[in-house]
């Protein structure tokens, strides 16, 4: 089963995941040089230019996530993201020891990739809330901020807008963290390379 | 008896104080019937009629406006020539001086908290006074009429906004009263500002002296306006943590109240939020400690893959 090679990605994934990857990693530059700009810091994108690439590749996310969406919605790649609640908890609780402990005593793991399992069930729930739940946020809020005006002025007393920023502040820091957390785990594949090149060529 | 005594005084004081105010409205009343007024009528005592005129819209006065003003107490003839209560008023009077600020405010110890002595040494240094130095006074941009004093009373940072950027657009989106001053034409701040993101929300949300006049260490509001080529056009001036309006626009403000809840500049989120100027202590703190948990995490996972595959 281990050495049968499974075409996991389409064409169309690869694109999206991909180009997601890369505007991605330029928001999240952006954003960290906006939000703890400084002038005196060498590291950190000058605040204009932050501001321009911030403001056009949240559009190009945006759009590109629309290809995800309607991607899932119209092929058998949707049903990846779905899960049953029940035993859920145990599934997840499962997958995780054998990151924590199974996978350095050469078990093998609890839930083996195929077709119609791509993800394991932690893959398939942080992917779940990270895509449906997490981007849609960011999403929302991000194209507030572009259209200021049409923020709600105050929220309980405090500013429309700062309450929009923090939650797409804090929404992006779970998401960078996703980031940091999804290239590492992509490391543990027969090679520490594999699980890379399958998203290139598209087979496991 | 005794209760219908002091109800009878209480009468008597009210309409007495009511007298009072009526005689204080009244004080400017011969020069309002006509001054308030689009429209004023006079006798014309040669043929015996009454004529109807139109009132010169600069010379008219906003009545409302004047009462709630710094200078709403006095009379007109305080500052303008008595020789104005007879009319016709005399074609002389055309070329009165008018007072400026420190023709009354200086040296009063009463004024001293507004430093006006200081303000008149920043507006001579002023590109407003220097471009026009004959034409350019206190009254360009204060209207002595209308003038209050809004950083120290205004509850709402957005009213101080819209009227001091109020006072710069009187002449900067009226070419009328633009080409007082100037010789220039083509006036359009919204195609100067062309550069400006989110041009709008600046607009709301900021005043034209936060990018257009140099920071004075002891005056509020700084009085020396700048050429727009000195003008502001770093975005981190503001958008950073020592934010530039720290210094003006919330200045007042941050004199007055220094809420903490761990924001950085807080006194500037109880109506906005601005990106770099406003972070969270504890949750910057927040969130190094959950980035250093992940690295910390994956750095250990990673030793323990290296371990074990041996």
């Amino acid at each position: 089963m281990a050495n049968e090679k499974l075409y996991l990605y389409p064409l169309w994934i690869r694109i999206w995941h991909w180009l997601n990857a890369t505007i991605f990693i330029v928001l999240l530059l952006t954003g960290i040089s906006m939000q703890y700009s400084n002038p005196e810091n060498p590291l950190l994108i000058s605040f204009e230019s932050s501001v321009q690439l911030h403001n056009i590749c949240g559009i190009a996310l945006s759009i590109n996530y629309l290809l995800f969406v309607f991607g899932n919605l119209f092929t058998s790649n949707g049903k990846q993201y779905k899960m049953k609640t029940k035993g859920l908890f145990k599934r997840l609780y499962d997958q995780s020891v054998f990151y924590l402990f199974g996978m350095f005593k050469k078990q093998d793991p609890p839930f083996p990739i195929s077709l119609e399992n791509k993800f394991n069930p932690l893959q398939r729930f942080i992917y779940s809330t990270a895509m449906y739940i997490g981007f849609p946020i960011i999403i929302a809020s991000g194209m507030a901020m572009l259209f200021p005006e049409i923020i709600i002025p105050q929220i309980f007393g405090v500013s429309g807008l700062l309450v929009t920023a923090l939650l797409h502040v804090v929404i992006g820091f779970v998401l960078s963290l996703f980031l940091f957390i999804h290239i590492y785990v992509c490391t543990i594949g027969n090679s520490i390379i594999s699980n890379f090149k399958s998203m290139i060529t598209g087979w496991h | 008896m005794k209760l219908s005594k002091l109800i009878l005084g209480f009468i008597f004081l009210l309409l007495f104080y009511s007298g009072n105010a009526q005689q204080e409205t009244n004080k400017n009343h011969s020069c309002l019937k006509c001054h308030a007024h689009r429209t004023y009528k006079y006798m014309n005592e040669d043929f015996g009629m009454e004529i109807k005129e139109s009132m010169c819209s600069n010379r008219m006065i906003d009545t409302l406006a004047y009462q709630q003003s710094n200078h709403g107490m006095f009379k007109c003839t305080d500052c303008h020539s008595p020789e104005y209560e007879t009319f016709p008023h005399a074609g002389n009077l055309r070329m009165e001086l008018m007072y400026a600020c420190n023709d009354c405010h200086a040296g009063d110890p009463e004024y001293a908290k507004f430093h006006f002595e200081k303000i008149e040494e920043a507006f001579y240094e002023s590109m407003h006074y220097n471009r026009a130095p004959d034409a350019f006074t206190c009254w360009s941009c204060h209207n002595p009429h209308t003038y209050k004093t809004q950083a120290r009373i205004g509850d709402k940072i957005s009213e101080t906004v819209k009227y001091d950027n109020n006072i710069c657009l009187s002449c900067h989106a009226d070419v009328n009263k633009f080409e007082l001053l100037t010789e220039r034409e083509n006036i359009n701040i919204l195609k100067s500002h062309k550069w400006l993101p989110n041009q709008e929300l600046h607009f709301k949300k900021v005043r034209c002296i936060e990018c257009h006049t140099q920071l004075s260490d002891s005056l509020l509001v700084s009085h020396v306006v700048m050429s727009k080529d000195s003008a502001i056009r770093e975005c981190t001036s503001c958008h950073s943590e020592n934010s530039h309006l720290m210094a003006s626009l919330y200045r007042y403000k941050s004199l007055e109240s220094r809420k903490g809840s761990g924001f950085l500049n807080a006194v500037i989120i109880n109506e906005s939020y601005v990106i770099g100027a406003n972070r969270n202590k504890y949750l910057n703190i927040l969130s190094v400690v959950i980035f250093g948990l992940v690295l910390i995490g994956i750095f250990t996972h990673t030793i323990f893959r290296i371990f074990k595959s041996k």
